[in-house]
């Protein structure tokens, strides 16, 4: 398992003002799957994958990335960890408007304490993979949202990533762009044997995932696929 | 859906076998309804019937089969078919609606998991969708088109399950409310007169 995040409970506050945003939540992602996690606001998806991320702490439970437990390891630990092994895609694509697609792809690498040449020769390679060689140099404003997720994308990929965390990636795009974000999600992790996890609030975009799990007020509800083997006859005749 | 005017649109350019018509009627839909050659022959028989149209003749291929071609009745019929917008009254009762407005209707129905239930269902019917839209090629566009037409629609279906959830749970926060300040005002009023009527009224209602 890339990802398996077992009885994880979130609460925020104390007391009368407690507020309960996981209770007890059980999700495994496996190499090369890609997981939709839906739900009305407030039910808890955004708190899932903040403390998948390493970026919130659960009040109980374990997360386990690539067998490390997030709740057990330093602060200093699981920032090593996020920085090599998982990757975050968000709506508002978070990209540093004074730095070029490949200075804000390679900043992770660096951060991590590779040298400039060898973060700058990955990062060209992660542009190649989401198809933008050719914006290397671009700034963000210089770029559509499309472009600017793609680049956001790369970010999340560069170097030995093993699992991705998007969180409503697509919000920002029209559907045709957001479609292409999800076909690029998909096939890293067809392709690369990468876990991907994948927030949205949009069917048409969930339905890309092989699972789709339901929250609501902080507990799993119920879950769409694992799809059967494509139907290879039907395959066949087209 | 209409295999008939699915038939004459296949006859329009020239005479065919059922067997053709099943194959090309597949290929143009991408196979997302499959008909049995025998579908294809009781409604050729139909069309024949209404002058539509017509066996070719002496065309038999040696098992009794004959070609099919289609009449001038059939071209007009044709026509006003591609040019006569799809009512939605023709199309048949929507049962998942029926289904929810009986749950809500007859007492002693989890309407909430219905709505799961049937959520997870489409959702799958949806990922299903997606993975033959992924492995589609690129020229294949009317086949993309049916394929589209169904995510649509399942996303839809989606859309308002999701709609119905958030529909009723504000509806039962109110009536909730409603019930507590019904209550309230209960006491404040029965204050005088002792606990007993309140304490019935609280005991029938669970």
């Amino acid at each position: 398992m890339i990802l398996d995040i077992r009885k994880l409970t979130r609460v925020h506050g104390s007391g009368e003002q407690a507020v309960h945003a996981l209770r007890g939540v059980d999700l495994a992602v496996a190499a090369g799957e890609l997981v939709a996690v839906m739900g009305p606001s407030g039910s808890g998806k955004s708190t899932l994958l903040t403390c998948a991320g390493g970026l919130d702490r659960p009040t109980s439970g374990e997360v386990l990335v690539d067998g490390n437990d997030l709740t057990t390891l330093s602060r200093n630990a699981v920032a090593a960890l996020r920085r090599r092994r998982i990757g975050y895609v968000f709506q508002d694509f978070n990209l540093i408007p004074a730095l070029t697609a490949a200075e804000n792809v390679s900043l992770p690498l660096e951060l991590d304490g590779l040298r400039a040449r060898s973060a700058r020769k990955y990062a060209e390679a992660a542009l190649v993979e989401v198809a933008i060689p050719e914006l290397a140099g671009r700034f963000p404003d210089e770029m559509s949202g499309g472009q600017r997720q793609r680049v956001a994308i790369a970010r999340a990929i560069v170097g030995e990533r093993r699992l991705l965390l998007a969180d409503e990636p697509t919000g920002a795009l029209d559907s045709d762009t957001g479609e292409a974000v999800l076909q690029l999600l998909r096939d890293r992790c067809d392709q690369h044997g990468i876990g991907g996890v994948l927030v949205t609030h949009d069917a048409r975009h969930a339905a890309w995932a092989d699972r789709v799990v339901y929250l609501r007020d902080g507990v799993l509800v119920g879950q769409s696929g694992p799809l059967p083997e494509a139907d290879v006859l039907l395959q066949e005749t087209r | 859906m209409s295999i008939k005017h699915g038939l004459l649109a296949l006859l329009r350019v020239d005479a065919k076998y059922g067997y053709q018509l099943r194959g090309e009627f597949e290929a143009a839909t991408g196979a997302t309804w499959p008909l049995n050659i025998g579908q294809v022959y009781t409604t050729l028989t139909r069309l024949e019937r209404d002058g539509l149209v017509r066996s070719a003749s002496g065309e038999g291929n040696g098992d009794g089969r004959s070609m099919y071609e289609i009449t001038d009745a059939g071209r007009t019929e044709l026509t006003s078919w591609f040019e006569t917008p799809v009512t939605r009254e023709s199309r048949p009762r929507d049962e998942l609606a029926i289904k929810l407005a009986l749950a809500l209707a007859v007492p002693g129905v989890n309407v909430t998991s219905v709505v799961q239930r049937q959520r997870v269902s489409t959702m799958q019917a949806l990922q299903e969708l997606t993975r033959l839209k992924r492995n589609s090629r690129d020229g294949d566009i009317s086949w993309l088109l049916v394929i589209e037409s169904m995510i649509f629609a399942a996303e839809a279906e989606i859309r308002w399950l999701d709609h119905c959830e958030a529909m009723l749970s504000r509806h039962r926060a109110a009536q909730s409310k409603q019930h507590d300040s019904l209550q309230q005002g209960g006491k404040q009023s029965d204050a005088g007169q002792g606990q007993a009527p309140n304490q019935t009224e609280a005991g029938a209602q669970r």
